[in-house]
């Protein structure tokens, strides 16, 4: 499998979370970028107010980053179907399983964890 | 004035119209010594006959046992009971609580059930807890199995690595309900019911500050099983376990190890289903208790 599901649910994944009024509201007190990394390929996700700000497609030289999710391309295409497996339905699973890691400052993260997982979980429609 | 007295205990039954109805279940305060401190424990019951006592999971509380308190079938065969554990719901912490860190072990939640019990006077009940609760069934049934006539496990497994620092579930910069909620929602099946999901994340957002971690003490470090399950001996009083598939807290594989340590054991993997099983998709977990209910009715 190729980095192309991942491609599409990052495309996809603006335009979804800004639309989404509810969601956005639940960001409100977000402000930060992380690093979503599916197998060789990076992005830098920039969060303002709930909202993405912007999405930038690595790779990258020096990148910056509050906190970064690191798993395969195979585990990515798992976690955006729209009817994933089990150990595939949610970020903490991945972590639990050892699929997927979390580094880097932790806090925003888990502060507004619901929010992170509904921003994420938002585009797995669209990879289908 | 005895006749107002006795009126005062056994008011009429309260009537519903208007569209409006009660269900059959009945909340009560239970006033008693607990680990040599006196608490007040909320608990709820309905139906009649064998005493079903049921233990909700770590930072959650009775309300998790609603539907089965609704079930016209369970409860003409069984007195469902459901208390609050203390911290929990709508139980108080014992007084000088703001004083320590609440932290649940094993000896203190054996206890617990074996007072309520005792207290409640229920002779030969069916204990069924579900995470921690069902975690607690494997200690009762190695400990005092001739006091039950069955045990029900839901997800439960011998033991769990911690996979997260659990001090993120209790520090002022992290909202407390939030993030405990956020830490199990993922526990749920994807396919349940908004309504329940939501429900089932709500009591976790209502918990008390560290009580979720205090009982993730029981059920991550005091309370591991493992080398003690060839004690266990499921013809003193049957044993089972029932465990959904999309549970990565007690995995399916946890439970079924389990199954093949403790003779005897009889192990159901509830397809669909997560960590809440009786909450989060009451009527499908339903369909698998209720197979279980009529071999503990034989």
């Amino acid at each position: 499998m190729t980095d192309s599901s991942t491609a599409t649910a990052i495309d996809d994944l603006r335009e979804r979370v800004n639309s989404d009024d509810w969601l956005v509201h639940r960001g409100r007190f977000v402000e930060t970028r992380f690093l979503l990394e599916s197998g060789t390929q990076t992005y830098l996700i920039a969060i303002h107010a709930g909202r993405i700000e912007s999405v930038i497609k690595g790779p990258f030289v020096m990148p910056q980053w509050v906190f970064a999710l690191r798993a395969s391309s195979q585990t990515w295409d798992e976690f955006w179907q729209a009817n994933p497996k089990p150990g595939f339905n949610d970020l903490m699973a991945m972590i639990k399983f050892r699929t997927m890691k979390l580094e880097g400052n932790q806090l925003p993260f888990i502060a507004n964890l619901l929010y992170f997982k509904d921003v994420l979980a938002s585009v797995r429609s669209s990879t289908c | 004035m005895s006749q107002a007295i006795a009126s005062q205990q056994h008011p009429a039954p309260l009537t519903a119209g208007n569209g409006a109805s009660f269900e059959p279940v009945t909340g009560r305060y239970l006033n008693l010594s607990l680990l040599g401190k006196a608490h007040r424990l909320y608990m709820e019951e309905s139906g009649q006959g064998i005493p079903l006592l049921c233990l909700h999971t770590a930072g959650s509380d009775s309300r998790q046992y609603r539907a089965l308190q609704n079930d016209e079938q369970i409860l003409r065969n069984f007195r469902v009971i459901a208390f609050d554990l203390p911290y929990h719901g709508k139980s108080s912490p014992p007084a000088g609580w703001q004083s320590h860190e609440y932290k649940l072990t094993s000896s203190d939640y054996v206890q617990i059930v074996l007072t309520v019990c005792a207290a409640l006077g229920l002779e030969k009940p069916v204990v069924m807890g579900c995470s921690i609760g069902g975690r607690i069934v494997l200690q009762l049934a190695l400990e005092h199995a001739q006091r039950f006539r069955a045990l029900i496990g839901l997800q439960s497994g011998a033991h769990v690595d911690p996979y997260y620092d659990l001090d993120w579930l209790h520090r002022p910069d992290v909202h407390g309900g939030e993030v405990c909620a956020g830490i199990v929602s993922g526990l749920i099946g994807p396919s349940a019911p908004a309504a329940e999901r939501w429900e089932t994340l709500w009591h976790y957002m209502q918990s008390g500050p560290g009580v979720f971690k205090g009982d993730l003490y029981f059920y991550k470090i005091d309370g591991d099983m493992r080398g003690r399950l060839g004690g266990i001996d499921t013809s003193r009083c049957p044993l089972y376990l029932l465990s959904g598939e999309y549970d990565y807290s007690c995995t399916p594989q946890d439970t079924q190890d389990l199954g093949r340590r403790i003779s005897g054991a009889q192990v159901t993997i509830m397809e669909g289903l997560g960590h809440f099983p009786m909450s989060e998709d009451s009527q499908l977990f339903l369909r698998y208790l209720r197979p279980v209910l009529e071999q503990v009715l034989r």
